[in-house]
């Protein structure tokens, strides 16, 4: 097969290591999630007896429909509960690598504090933030670059919805000081 | 024809500067997402969505529905190329696509590709156009015992039918219909499991969850991987188009069988993965020399891209017709008709002549703008990759996000949008399918009003769902396409019917 013709190459020098050792299995998972799940179908199940899960003379009460649906969810992750564990003593499946979960930790940590910053500072400053921080400290991407493609983004989308589209975004004390 | 002069009457709402232009748009945007890693049809639909919540529905809707078109295109271009399927419908294309291009053939793949993808979505509208208006008028007779009964065919035929684990499938709709059932209770007016949260109240938002599920998790996903990526460059030439599609009259068997399977399982939920691997294995199968198939033979990706496409397209049927998504981008779109004040059943075609027919002409057009617009411009997407994923990522976080406030102006949103990110993360990795969650979340209401209806209706009689011929064997089939795994291992103990080999990745 010809390589010759190769033209668009991408590299990623960060990528996580084939052989990293695993942070957990796809067992476990797979039971801490039944039992999340479990524990939900009885919480809801619960919560939508108490609203009233029987007939009365207009026909099914309000908690009806879910609480018969909160009987399957629970049944279905009980069910899991038990072949998860089953099947876990046999094959170990890996859920994640340290190197997986690190990349992961890496968008999703950002992620969380761009939620936060969001709460408090408005989505168009904590974009910016994101975008820089996230192209220069992750991607090690030149700094100048990475300032103003966040700028560039943010603008645009700050065109784009709160301007041409009227979509009103969350907003602090900066944009206020713009007068928006 | 009745239904071709509403087509005409379709165009003629299309044919304005700003409906054209916002068609080019959506497809630009659409083979965008299509191309970028951790953005896929669904996504994409979702995050750009809010866009159009100050359009009126038409527009919107053209906006949207070609920007799906778009990102089915561009699916086809990174698995050709780059050996990476955009879609899991697009991996039956990389089989002979990626060797196709190896051999610097990809400008010839690719407008095989294409060329099929519009040969599938075109029968699939051909077949909506004049079927969907035929089932919209039978459905009107429809009443709540009938919709409730179609209902729970879907669902059904999602637990019988799909490739997971049947307990997987059963949680994953459960949570999906409970959470339909948070905030307050349409028929009495009061609050279910809000646990006393304000926040609550709203209920869960069908599009937030699809936007953290799809949007958030995928790019967990992607990052997990490895992101280098090495692919071929490719311009297409008006020779390269004219001589592909001098040959294509040779392969019309396969064109059309795919197509009648894509359609066939279009309409079914979920059909687009399977469409595209049995039209493939199907064409496989036919040919004289199946060995030459995985090397770089042209009918290995007309076979599965005509098969997607159909698929594809022809979920919007059920959708159009009765209101019941037959995919997840369909899903969102009955969404998207519901924030628009439209409500989803058979009296769309009836009300709204307009926006259905608008809808049906856009898919015509769309896809012949998309055809032409993906063969001019094809080295231009292709580059996109090489922009390195650091910069693509938090792009598509905040996109997220101001999809998932905009809906309802809700900071809790962003929240919720967040950890179902987290939730669609671990469900994939442990192979909870998110799809049957999607679907019943956007049904949930619906599927409980009809039910408590018809029991109203019946004085809390379960009978009143075999009441009548019609509604008796839609809930039959349900129940037979709930337990099909068990009939049909009886029916091949008894030598009835031949297991079907696995099909090969």
């Amino acid at each position: 097969m010809s390589q010759t013709d190769l033209e668009i190459v991408v590299d990623d020098p960060t990528a996580p290591e084939d052989d990293s050792p695993a942070v957990v299995s796809s067992g476990t998972i797979e039971i801490i999630v039944c039992l999340l799940l479990f524990a939900l179908a009885v919480m809801l199940g619960y919560d939508n007896w108490r609203t009233g899960a029987s007939w009365d003379s207009t026909g099914p009460e309000p908690g009806y429909f879910p609480f018969y649906l909160s009987v399957i969810l629970g049944g279905g992750s009980l069910y899991g509960l038990v072949a998860a564990l089953i099947t876990h003593r046999e094959a170990a499946q890996t859920f994640v690598t340290r190197a997986q979960a690190r990349r992961v930790m890496a968008v999703f940590v950002p992620t969380l504090l761009f939620c936060l910053v969001t709460q408090f500072l408005g989505l168009y400053v904590a974009s910016f933030l994101l975008i820089a921080g996230f192209m220069r400290l992750v991607g090690k991407i030149a700094l100048w670059k990475s300032l103003l493609t966040a700028f560039l983004f943010t603008a645009i989308m700050f065109v784009t919805f709160d301007v041409a589209f009227d979509v009103i975004m969350p907003k602090g004390p900066l944009e206020a000081a713009f007068g928006y | 024809m009745e239904a071709f002069g509403l087509l005409l009457h379709g165009f003629a709402v299309l044919l304005t500067w700003k409906t054209l232009v916002l068609m080019m748009v959506g497809l630009v945007l659409g083979i965008f997402v299509g191309v970028l890693p951790g953005l896929g049809g669904p996504n994409g639909v979702a995050i750009l969505l809010p866009l159009t919540f100050t359009m009126d529905p038409t527009s919107a809707i053209v906006m949207l529905s070609c920007i799906y078109w778009g990102a089915l295109f561009g699916g086809a271009i990174t698995s050709i190329l780059f050996n990476i399927p955009g879609e899991a419908w697009s991996v039956a294309t990389t089989f002979d696509g990626y060797p196709m291009a190896q051999q610097g053939r990809a400008a010839e793949a690719l407008t095989a590709a294409f060329t099929s993808s519009f040969i599938g979505s075109l029968v699939a509208v051909l077949l909506i156009t004049f079927l969907a208006p035929m089932i919209s008028s039978f459905a009107l007779k429809f009443g709540p015992p009938e919709f409730f009964a179609v209902y729970l065919l879907t669902f059904c035929s999602f637990v019988g039918l799909g490739r997971e684990p049947k307990h997987k499938t059963v949680i994953s709709m459960s949570l999906g219909l409970l959470l339909a059932g948070v905030g307050m209770d349409t028929v009495s007016g009061q609050l279910r499991m809000t646990f006393g949260s304000a926040e609550l109240l709203r209920g869960i938002n069908f599009l937030v969850a699809v936007i953290g599920l799809f949007g958030i998790s995928e790019i967990l996903l992607t990052m997990e991987e490895r992101l280098a990526l090495r692919g071929h460059a490719a311009s297409i030439s008006l020779r390269v188009v004219l001589s592909v599609w001098k040959d294509l009259p040779k392969y019309w068997v396969t064109l059309l069988r795919s197509s009648f399977i894509g359609c066939w399982l279009g309409i079914t939920p979920g059909g687009a993965i399977a469409a595209s691997f049995m039209g493939y294995n199907l064409a496989k199968r036919f040919a004289r020399d199946p060995e030459s198939f995985g090397k770089g033979r042209i009918e290995g990706v007309f076979a599965p891209e005509t098969a997607a496409h159909a698929s594809g397209t022809s979920a919007l049927l059920p959708m159009l017709a009765l209101g019941i998504p037959g995919s997840g981008t369909a899903a969102i779109l009955l969404g998207g008709l519901m924030v628009w004040g439209l409500n989803p059943g058979p009296l769309l075609f009836v009300e709204h002549k307009d926006f259905v027919w608008g809808l049906i002409a856009s898919m015509y057009l769309g896809n012949v703008v998309g055809l032409v617009l993906v063969l001019t411009t094809v080295p231009i997407f292709a580059s996109i990759l090489r922009v390195p994923f650091a910069a693509v990522a938090p792009m598509i976080v905040v996109s997220c996000a101001i999809g998932a406030y905009a809906i309802q102006n809700a900071m809790f949103d962003i929240w919720l949008m967040l950890g179902f990110g987290v939730v669609g993360y671990v469900f994939k990795k442990i192979g909870i399918p998110l799809a049957p969650f999607t679907l019943a979340l956007v049904l949930g209401s619906r599927a409980e009003d009809a039910f408590r209806l018809s029991m109203i209706g019946s004085g809390g009689d379960l009978k009143v769902l075999w009441s009548n011929g019609l509604v008796g064997s839609i809930t039959t089939l349900a129940i037979a396409l709930l337990f099909w795994p068990v009939i049909d291992g009886l029916l091949a103990r008894v030598g009835w019917t031949q297991r079907a080999r696995p099909v090969p990745r």
